[in-house]
């Protein structure tokens, strides 16, 4: 603790006196804290202790991060204490997050310290709007809340509180709530604790119930995590996977197998041998190049980013997707759709002249493109937004014969275009491999670049383009691989491209230099 | 009907003499209302006020009952020119607002009326909107106070003397002919606390006494040569009486012990947070005994010169304590010690911060800086003081620091504002970027990211008004925004009536989402439901036509993103002159979802058939570029990371909350963003009908679908 002043040789000029015990609540509108706070307040009056409890709602009840705070102590010689309305850093009892993040900001706020804080966490996430506007994966690190939580908390009481609440079908608060009296920071029996929920209106048992379950839970400390959920397994098995990935480098065989699954179930077959060719190609020149040391990082990249290349998104992928049965079940089973009771879903689909030209044959199509004015009346017919009732007779069939295309895809435009760019960017990597191994990885890498559909999938391609340019321009550089990884992670910054231009100019830089 | 509903804590407001009351603060100052008299409230929604609003809106029988009456006032200018009918009359009345912005809007009212005075007791409760977690500048209410002389009262944090505070407020204003100021900060409205009830009481005179025998005095209106002799009243008569009353009633607290070299001075509203730090510095106990005598201004204006000057008077030196800038109460101290000669050292604002909250660890700072250069003994052996600094320059929690998301608040779960704001990203898109003035209200939000939208806020109602400059012609037009709250504030006139009368050639939104919904859905002039102490459903269109409007179109569902782009476009190109004028309609979700939930699980339980809706993305299809969510925003829309090597970045995912808006398929469909995107629809207690036609279809698709499988399969094999 800070102690600059200096010592005068008196005594102190008081004793140093009890404190109440100080819970703050960090909460994000309607999660509700303010709930848990009115139980709390209501527990210790029951228990003939003086509370208080404030908080600073106003529009922070819009989804913003909020915080409540209660204070409580008994009575002395029927004199009231005298409680204060905001936590201060250093001297919080307990600080109880409804969300991860939310507690890592506790940990900012200071109101968690090793002396003295008790931290109750939920550890699931609720992601806020800037995590999840990025391109790419805009998710914040867990990993630095657990390990703020170490040096900040005096204990920690962390577990998905959430999860449990719903599983028993109530809310959060009520879990959170047990996980209090499990902490044992509040001197009151178990029993009191569930006096004040029954005392309540609405959902009286299923909130007992979770505050049951995470009572349990909070007792039950680590060891009473749940299991972990079974690791998905590849969905084939291998005794159908041919024989190409079996003799491919020990470190490539997983990825390999699982893009050549996406690659037949998008195609056939024989698309699925175009693949391992590739692959294996990759892994010769791996093998040249000592991969080996570098774990075949080129080869597990390329069998992951080629089967995505080849797996690109065009309109029979999505109708076939759209029509699968798997799909039903999965959304029947996540709407908890029961039976006597009839679904039926509503596609959103705006097709553009592009993606229909794009299916025909490519001499055709190339015939049509190169007459604007036919191009513009398909496309007036065409590009529209379309609601399709997906299990509706007409519409079903309509998009099964879509998904049914797979026999002429191809020959089609989209396709000769599709594995033009992918035969150069494998080039281009391939090329950079050999002459410094971790800059072919990157430029693999760089495929993640190229997603989504019609506009934002131009916006892909173009982002990709610049950053392959950036790339040329110091693909001589000793550290041209790291300088490569900045490019794509500044393209999959922001949607406009800024940071990956602005980025470009630096490079450029370089190169004139 | 607001968002929340104070029925049954209204029942506390009838606790009798003797009776314990224990609850928010917001409702112990309605009961102390009651306790003193009041024949008419009113006033103006806002944090922290909105719930007094509600509780005294769900109290309406019961102010019935004792003969007086509540109103939701047009805005704050409105409530406290209500304040008029105690000038005359014997009648005791209060209104209250979210201050400094409702106190600027009502300045007006105050002002003629401070000037005349009052002969039934007025007073004003302000909620002072100050520091962590505020939504306004960062002002005083304490400047206005003193501009119009009105009475300042600051009460200690504590139930018990805010009701002493209030009834005496009204005494105090009865004693002097002047409105009194209460000021209630953010958090002390929301505590819980506790103190002993009275009766209520029922005016002896009514509002009804005073129409039946209106009375007038030519020299209570503000017109010289009254004017002038309002002020010397002010000064001669009105400001010795308040003195004489507040110290002869002794409404300002003394604590600790009465001899001491130094003292504290302090607004009542910093009482817990001074003894807080007084603890801390190990010179007072939790229950307020404190080493260092205190000063307590339960009244911060008019400071009382004789209070103070036998406080200071045997002091070597005295600290402030007085939160926000400037430092008013410090310059009145200043002046009185000068003129009577009183030696005491004044600190304030030299050891304490200017500005920002004063919480504990702050005034915990400023009270030690004072006592080491005045009086260091009393630091004692200067035990150990909370402070998190240390660990918060911890490498693990420095790092935290790049790591946490901030988490400002946002538009709720299906917003019918949202599609508003994606319609105009999308025509940013297209026409470029425009000059957007914001309001205030929920759709502020847009200033944020998703949408980033707006570029100036003036005042509530003021969003069109602020755009008056722009108009000129030019390339492109401005584009103003305006809530339905604003628009019956003062947003008819002073922006739409403005623009109409100058021949504005800009672009004016008004979202009308049926409620004042930022405030928590109280009912506004133009709301749809039925009010029975209220008239509702009065149309916004019909008010811009009635004042001259041309070009205006209704949208009456917001979510129809193409036809509010088309629209927006519109009114951005036609040649037409004047304002172009957009009522964009749907009911605020919050409120529908309320009103609407309970009503749904009750037809599915009784057997009706009911199609339930909620939206979902095929995560194969989906491709994790998330431009949906750059146009959404949506709670509910959220992501998920898969569990395949193959894909690196997380998909959209729709999680339970979804309210079926329709904005995400509305989106995806006018930005031409992707096909992931799909609505189910789950029909509860299906026809007999609805089963046929589903079994016989799904027969077929799932014979074609098994086919498909199979054929699948055996592509697989034959590799």
């Amino acid at each position: 603790m800070r102690d600059e002043s200096v010592h005068l040789d008196i005594a102190p000029a008081g004793p140093a006196t009890e404190r109440p015990i100080s819970i703050a609540i960090v909460a994000m509108g309607g999660q509700g804290g303010g709930v848990l706070t009115d139980w709390i307040v209501l527990l210790a009056e029951k228990q003939g202790w003086i509370a208080q409890s404030t908080s600073v709602p106003g529009v922070a009840q819009r989804t913003g991060a909020t915080i409540y705070y209660v204070e409580t102590m008994p009575p002395l010689d029927g004199r009231k204490p005298i409680l204060s309305l905001m936590p201060t850093g250093g001297d919080v009892d307990v600080v109880i997050a409804s969300e991860y993040m939310e507690a890592g900001r506790s940990i900012l706020r200071g109101i968690v310290t090793p002396d003295r804080t008790t931290l109750i966490a939920s550890d699931h996430r609720a992601f806020a709007v800037t995590e999840k506007i990025a391109p790419g994966d805009g998710i914040a690190d867990d990993g630095a809340v657990l390990d703020a939580m170490k040096v900040a908390a005096k204990r920690t009481i962390s577990f998905d509180m959430n999860e449990l609440a719903v599983r028993n079908g109530s809310v959060i608060s009520s879990a959170m709530f047990g996980a209090l009296a499990a902490s044992g920071m509040l001197p009151f029996a178990k029993d009191a604790f569930i006096e004040v929920i029954r005392s309540g209106g609405k959902g009286v048992e299923a909130s007992v119930r979770t505050f049951e379950a995470a009572y349990a839970r909070a007792l039950a400390g680590e060891d009473g995590a749940a299991p972990a959920e079974p690791v998905a397994l590849a969905p084939a098995a291998s005794d159908s996977l041919p024989a190409g990935v079996a003799s491919l480098p020990e470190a490539v065989r997983e990825m390999a197998a699982k893009g050549w699954n996406k690659v037949v179930d998008f195609q056939d077959a024989a698309y699925g041998r175009e693949y391992l060719d590739l692959v294996e190609r990759v892994a010769r020149l791996d093998q040249e190049l000592g991969g080996g040391r570098h774990e075949y990082a080129l080869t597990v990249n390329a069998a992951k980013y080629v089967a995505n290349a080849m797996a690109y998104d065009d309109v029979i992928r999505v109708a076939d997707l759209k029509t699968r049965a798997g799909r039903r079940a999965r959304i029947e089973a996540d709407l908890g759709v029961k039976g006597g009771q009839v679904l039926q879903t509503t596609e959103f689909m705006h097709p553009r002249a592009e993606e229909v030209v794009g299916l025909l044959p490519d001499g055709l199509a190339r015939s049509i493109m190169a007459k604007p004015k036919l191009f513009d009346w398909i496309d007036r017919r065409v590009n529209k937004g379309r609601r399709i009732a997906t299990y509706s007779l007409g519409s079903f069939l309509m998009l099964y014969a879509v998904g049914g295309l797979r026999g002429m895809r191809r020959r089609s435009y989209r396709h000769k275009l599709e594995v033009a760019h992918r035969d150069a960017w494998l080039e281009a990597a391939l090329d950079a491999a050999r002459r410094h191994y971790a800059l072919g990885v990157e430029i693999l890498k760089c495929r993640r670049l190229v997603k989504g559909y019609s506009d934002t999938h131009a916006r892909g391609l173009s982002k990709f383009d610049r950053t392959m340019a950036g790339i040329r321009m110091i693909s001589d550089r000793k550290d041209a691989d790291q300088w490569a990884r900045r490019l794509r992670e500044a393209a999959l910054r922001d949607p406009s491209g800024e940071a990956l231009d602005g980025l470009v100019q630096t490079v450029s830089g370089f190169a004139e230099a | 009907m607001a968002e929340r509903s104070f029925a049954r804590e209204v029942e506390d407001l009838r606790l009798g003499e003797g009776e314990v009351f224990r609850g928010e603060g917001i409702l112990a100052i309605t009961k102390a209302l009651l306790q003193s008299g009041v024949s008419y409230v009113g006033g103006y929604q806002g944090s922290p006020i909105s719930h007094l609003m509600d509780v005294l809106a769900d109290a309406s029988d019961l102010l019935e009952e004792l003969g007086a009456i509540y109103q939701s006032s047009a805005s704050e200018a409105t409530a406290a020119a209500m304040l008029s009918a105690s000038v005359m009359y014997p009648l005791r009345g209060a209104v209250a607002w979210k201050s400094t912005v409702g106190t600027n809007v009502a300045s007006d009212a105050l002002a003629n009326l401070a000037s005349g005075g009052v002969t039934g007791g007025a007073m004003v409760i302000v909620g002072e909107d100050y520091g962590e977690g505020s939504s306004i500048m960062q002002e005083r209410t304490h400047a206005f106070a003193m501009k119009s002389q009105m009475w300042l009262l600051d009460p200690r944090p504590d139930q018990e003397c805010i009701v002493r505070l209030i009834e005496q407020g009204f005494e105090l204003s009865e004693a002097s002919n002047t409105p009194v100021m209460l000021e209630v900060r953010v958090r002390t409205c929301h505590m819980h606390g506790s103190f002993v009830c009275k009766d209520n009481v029922r005016p002896a005179f009514t509002l009804a006494d005073a129409l039946e025998n209106p009375k007038r005095d030519l020299d209570r209106i503000v017109l010289p040569p009254a004017a002038y002799e309002h002020e010397q009243e002010k000064i001669k008569k009105r400001m010795p009486q308040a003195i004489e009353f507040i110290r002869s009633r002794k409404l300002n607290e003394w604590f600790g012990p009465e001899e001491g070299d130094v003292g504290i001075i302090l607004q009542g509203g910093m009482y817990n947070g001074v003894i807080r730090a007084l603890q801390y510095l190990g010179l007072s106990d939790a229950y307020g005994q404190t080493r260092i005598p205190l000063y307590v201004m339960n009244v911060t204006y008019p400071m009382i010169a004789s209070e103070v000057e036998d406080f200071c008077r045997d002091k070597k030196a005295v600290l402030v304590v007085e939160e926000g800038q400037p430092e008013y109460l410090e310059q009145a101290l200043s002046t009185v010690l000068r003129r009577s000669g009183i030696g005491a050292r004044i600190g304030g604002k030299d050891v304490l911060p200017m500005g920002g909250d004063y919480t504990a660890k702050v005034l915990t700072d400023g009270v030690m800086a004072f006592l080491e250069r005045e009086a260091p003994e009393l630091l004692g052996n200067r035990s150990p003081i909370p402070d998190a600094t240390p660990l918060l320059k911890a490498a693990p929690v420095a790092k935290l620091k790049e790591v946490v998301p901030s988490r400002p608040p946002g538009l709720c779960t299906g917003c019918p504002e949202r599609p508003i704001f994606a319609a105009m990203k999308l025509v940013e898109e297209e026409l470029g970027q425009h000059h957007v003035s914001a309001d205030i209200g929920c759709h502020l939000f847009s200033i944020l990211p998703p949408f980033n939208i707006g570029a100036t806020t003036m005042g509530f109602g003021l969003g069109p008004a602020s755009t008056a400059a722009f108009n000129v012609k030019a390339g492109k037009r401005s584009i103003a925004v305006m809530g339905d709250g604003g628009f019956w504030h003062n947003g008819l006139t002073s922006g739409i009536g403005n623009a109409v009368f100058n021949k504005h050639d800009g672009v004016f939104v008004i979202v009308d989402n049926f409620y004042s919904s930022a405030t928590g859905g109280q009912d506004i002039l133009s709301s749809r439901a039925f009010n029975k102490r209220r008239s509702t459903n009065n149309s916004i269109v019909e008010a811009v036509h009635g004042i001259g409007a041309k070009w205006v179109r209704q949208i009456d569902r917001t979510y129809d993103v193409g036809k509010m782009r088309a629209t927006l476009k519109e009114a951005l190109t036609t040649k037409e002159e004047g304002p172009k004028i957009i009522v964009a309609s749907s009911e605020c979700m919050l409120n529908k979802q309320r009103r609407v939930k309970p009503q749904i699980n009750a037809a599915i339980k009784s057997g009706e058939r009911v199609v339930k809706q909620r939206f979902g993305v095929d995560e194969d299809v989906c491709t994790g570029d998330h431009a949906c969510m750059r146009l959404s925003g949506c709670p509910s829309l959220t992501l998920k990371k898969l569990d395949d090597p193959l894909r690196d970045d997380p998909v959209a995912s729709i999680d339970n909350s979804c309210v079926a808006c329709g904005n995400c398929g509305e989106v995806a469909e006018a930005a031409v963003l992707c096909p992931s995107f799909y609505r189910a629809d789950v029909v509860h207690n299906p026809s007999r009908w609805d089963k046929i036609k589903a079994g016989m279809t799904m027969k077929l698709i799932r014979f074609l679908q098994d086919r498909r499988d199979r054929a699948r399969a055996a592509r697989r094999v034959a590799a």
